[in-house]
């Protein structure tokens, strides 16, 4: 009573932290709080999205026509340029001429898109401040970049790791799905019992061998022979990703499974075979049928570990944020993203909540796929 | 019987261990000069603290050193918590960070320990040996995308990079790709380990890695920085002479306050004893 009531309120709270971090992204600029985005003031563009600064800082975009303004060349301006224009006594021994010669410099150059720290901005000068679009949810969801640590503007798409993580994950459980079932069915009905007895604990052993091992076994072992099999410019791939997991998924499908099938009563059994029934026909007709919430409760487990697997994918998979097209592509999951970038991730900042932001859509599709179970098993039980 | 005689042996033990932890815990009380250092932070740094703080641990006895690695922004917001004494960084403070420590009265000493030259690596099949700055940079934001058009095989080129949160990932993407960002399709590996490992078994690879990482299961390529005239390979010698362009500087940053208790450990790292081990693990040692 007790425990259930504190690891309740523990989930409770994890929930909470998660959903309160994550929320306050919402509303914020992609620029980082301490920096300022300024333009000419004379510059008819006072608006732009994160997409197209970061397009224009990428030199991608080099002409203020292409973003509705006059016919002029941007010029890129980063606060540690100013060197370049000005001499050292001119900026100041500890800076203190800094923001009057930004407004100089601005003021000078008509095509200038300047990025510098919010405190060398000076106010009512020859600059303003360049507004940049908030960050929105569908601008979250449907973003194809994830460049969190892009200066001025950060991307956050997380279309690519969604993408990737339902990709990894879908093919790993379709390759541990038969070989699991077909295990545990050979396991609790076909094999005899002095070889269960030695096979079952081995199987449980796996599920013992840290994700690391994994990773790094598929880093060594899987990844060239996926690059050699189908001829590939690179092995990191999606397919690396989904066999590894696949490979750790089996012992959490076999043994629960098994020990699903392993409980149908003996009477049904021997009911089935008394009715002239084959072994097979008992197994497909009645073994199966009577254990199916078992075996969806292993697809289930199986399907957790695989999407929150965090290291053995970070490994395998190359990490590469683009939309998969296809299986032998490498790809970036969302918790490889979260383990890879919480490190550095300025505490309280923009990248930390976008991470958190992931937590919440990971914590979203866990909690989906468990109510999926939830709406299937009652009815099964019913039919029975 | 023979089970009380087990009883009271074990009983015996316990209580000498017991007393035995006593005194050497009255050791430690009475000796006042123990200090004890917590440094944190970068993982490109950490080898090289490891190695120092085993040396000086040596010869300082009194003194005891922990380690803890995580990455430069880590190390830097511990520093700001002052949760650890010294903070290990392969890049210089950030604006945002200075004023954070500004806003909490820390004055943070910034000292530069050792320099890292990044190698730039492909497989050892790859009959490229040397590329410009341009090359380097138009390959890692997607422009070159195949090894042909930079003298090589008709092969596609599968750029590796360290994470997002690796200086080494800011650095190179400051010093080499002039702060333009990395293609989408960039592999991104979460340590400089895993990079050597995929560059060794695909043929169409490029890579970068700290100097001190450097296996012979890769090849290195020179690099030029004046559009071709001068290619230089990447090497102690020629990363502290300053002619191999792509290095950067290892800091150490300490709070202004605690300067007693560290400034002996960084000393001997500047020390000439010191630097030499800095070239033992790989690493490239201040000019003198």
């Amino acid at each position: 009573m007790m425990s259930g009531t504190v690891t309740t309120l523990a989930v409770l709270f994890i929930v909470f932290y998660l959903f309160k971090e994550s929320l306050g992204l919402f509303n914020m600029t992609p620029v980082e709080d301490s920096y300022s985005v300024l333009v000419n003031k004379n510059n008819p563009v006072k608006k732009l999205s994160a997409q197209q600064i970061k397009l224009v800082f990428d030199q991608e975009i080099t002409n203020w026509k292409q973003l509705g303004g006059n016919d002029a060349e941007i010029e890129l301006f980063r606060t540690e340029d100013i060197s370049n224009y000005y001499s050292e006594d001119e900026i100041g021994k500890n800076f203190e001429h800094l923001a009057q010669r930004i407004n100089e410099h601005i003021e000078k150059h008509r095509g200038i898109i300047a990025f510098v720290a919010s405190e060398y901005e000076m106010k009512n000068a020859a600059s303003v401040p360049l507004s940049v679009d908030k960050i929105t949810l569908l601008e979250l969801m449907k973003g194809k970049e994830w460049f969190p640590t892009a200066q001025p503007a950060a991307q956050f798409g997380v279309l690519p790791l969604l993408m990737g993580t339902l990709l990894v994950s879908l093919g790993a459980i379709l390759l541990a799905l038969p070989f699991g079932i077909a295990a545990a069915i050979y396991l609790a009905e076909i094999a005899d019992t002095r070889f269960r007895n030695i096979a079952k604990p081995l199987i449980e052993l796996l599920a013992g061998i840290p994700s690391v091992v994994f990773g790094f076994f598929g880093l060594v072992v899987i990844v060239p022979m996926v690059q050699q099999w189908f001829n590939l410019p690179v092995g990191e791939t999606a397919l690396a990703g989904s066999i590894v997991l696949g490979i750790m998924a089996l012992p959490t499908i076999i043994t629960v499974s098994e020990d699903a099938l392993h409980n149908t009563p003996r009477s049904m059994k021997e009911a089935s075979l008394a009715l002239g029934a084959n072994k097979w026909q008992t197994i497909l007709r009645v073994v199966i049928p009577y254990s199916i919430s078992g075996i969806t409760t292993a697809v289930i487990l199986g399907i957790g570990r695989a999407i929150g697997e965090t290291m053995a994918v970070l490994m395998v998979t190359g990490n590469a944020a683009v939309i998969p097209h296809s299986i032998l592509q490498p790809v970036r999951t969302i918790p490889a993203t979260i383990a890879a970038e919480l490190g550095e991730a300025p505490f309280g900042g923009l990248h930390f909540k976008a991470l958190f932001f992931l937590g919440c859509v990971l914590f979203l599709i866990t909690m989906i796929i468990n109510f999926i179970v939830e709406l299937i098993s009652p009815k099964r039980r019913i039919e029975r | 019987m023979k089970q009380l005689k087990f009883f009271a042996a074990g009983i015996f033990l316990i209580t000498a261990c017991n007393s035995a932890k006593q005194n050497n815990n009255s050791e430690v009380t009475n000796d006042s000069k123990k200090t004890a250092i917590t440094i944190k932070g970068s993982d490109t740094v950490l080898p090289l603290s490891q190695k120092e703080a085993e040396a000086y641990m040596k010869e300082h006895p009194e003194t005891s050193i922990t380690i803890v690695g995580g990455g430069s922004g880590v190390g830097i917001s511990a520093l700001l918590e002052q949760t650890t004494d010294v903070a290990m960084s392969s890049r210089p403070l950030k604006i945002d960070e200075k004023l954070k420590f500004k806003g909490k009265n820390i004055n943070p000493v910034e000292t530069i320990v050792a320099n890292d030259a990044l190698a730039i690596v492909v497989h050892l099949s790859n009959p490229v040996d040397k590329l410009t700055h341009e090359q380097i940079a138009d390959i890692y934001t997607g422009k070159i995308t195949n090894w042909k058009e930079v003298g090589g095989k008709d092969a596609k080129i599968i750029c590796y990079s360290r994470e997002t949160s690796s200086g080494t990932y800011e650095f190179f993407k400051e010093h080499v790709m002039d702060k333009k960002n990395y293609a989408s399709s960039v592999l991104n590996m979460p340590a400089t380990g895993a990079i050597i490992q995929s560059v060794s078994q695909t043929e169409g690879a490029i890579g970068y890695v700290g100097l001190a990482y450097e296996t012979k299961d890769v090849k290195h390529v020179a690099v030029s920085y004046d559009q071709g005239k001068n290619y230089v390979a990447p090497s102690i010698a020629s990363a502290q002479d300053g002619s191999y362009p792509i290095s950067r500087p290892l800091y150490y940053y300490y709070n202004q306050d605690k300067k007693d208790a560290v400034s002996s450990f960084v000393d001997f790292i500047l020390s000439e004893k010191g630097q030499q081990l800095i070239q033992d693990v790989g690493y490239v040692p201040l000019k003198k």
